[in-house]
């Protein structure tokens, strides 16, 4: 009992954000907006998914830039597990995303400039962990992959910010949809969503600490 | 007795179905809301899979720092 007051403040912010993302989220009045009904909602679940992605993303290009540094085993852990951990981010993004759009948009894959893009870059990230296994030697892995780590990142940002704006999208932001007016993304949905960014988000890497640690012990293992 | 008891039985039910029983029946309304739980449960799969993954991971440790 002593251990849960002593922990981290900020797992507590995690499990206080999220409760209030679930019960705000589904309990608030939202815009009545035609087609999209309640599934509106669906933004305090799914596109948090993609905005913490990119956050472990950023944190491990972040890592992986302080590995090419000092070359600290350690900075490869953090690296490796916070893609990991986007990665999944990603895909759950790309789930929810198909099953809302198969009641929305009408199809789950409608081949939106933003799905295929957000397709694409987690198919570059998944080829990052194609090339870890690939390679014997440690610290040649752990150099090419950071490399590749920073690519890959530098390569996200347009795929998912600058070329779905250039042409026509689905997605509200894009083409001819003036960023989250088109939502209407109005005060109530505000009042829930920025802190479910920050609770999923928190939810993430709590995680991806756990398996940091349970890395580095790995590690202090086979060195021992 | 068995008769008796089922009487009752029978008489509280067709109370209970004549009582206009106060139910959430507009969120099962047309109102998409089941996107909303599905995608929910999605999320909660997800992150239920990948602990389930660290659990193994963590077992495996276990493992390995015992035979050591």
């Amino acid at each position: 009992m002593g251990y849960l007051l002593k922990t981290d403040w900020w797992k507590w912010l995690c499990v206080a954000l999220l409760s209030y993302t679930v019960i705000g989220g589904l309990f608030l009045p939202v815009p009545e907006l035609p087609i999209l009904n309640e599934t509106i909602r669906v933004l305090h679940f799914h596109v948090p998914m993609w905005f913490g992605m990119i956050l472990l993303f950023l944190g491990s290009v972040i890592h992986a830039i302080k590995y090419l540094r000092t070359g600290d085993n350690k900075s490869d852990i953090y690296s490796v597990q916070l893609a990991n951990m986007g990665i999944a981010f990603g895909l759950l993004g790309i789930m929810t995303g198909m099953i809302w759009a198969n009641y929305t948009w009408g199809e789950p894959w409608s081949n939106d400039p933003k799905q295929n893009a957000s397709a694409i870059s987690l198919l570059i990230y998944l080829a990052y962990f194609v090339l870890r296994s690939s390679i014997q030697d440690q610290q040649q892995r752990n150099r090419i992959s950071a490399v590749f780590n920073i690519f890959a990142f530098f390569l996200m940002i347009p795929l998912l910010f600058i070329l779905p704006r250039m042409s026509d999208s689905l997605h509200p932001g894009n083409g001819g949809n003036p960023g989250f007016n088109a939502y209407d993304l109005d005060s109530n949905l505000r009042k829930v969503f920025y802190f479910a960014v920050i609770g999923w988000t928190l939810l993430g890497y709590w995680m991806t600490t756990i398996a940091i640690r349970l890395s580095l012990v790995k590690q202090k293992l086979e060195d021992a | 007795m068995l008769k008796y008891i089922l009487g009752i039985v029978m008489l509280i039910g067709t109370q209970f179905a004549q009582a206009q029983v106060e139910m959430a029946d507009d969120f099962r309304g047309e109102g998409k809301i089941y996107v909303v739980i599905a995608i929910i449960l999605v999320i909660l799969g997800g992150f239920f899979f990948l602990m389930f993954k660290l659990d193994k991971r963590a077992k495996r440790l276990e493992k390995e720092i015992k035979e050591k």
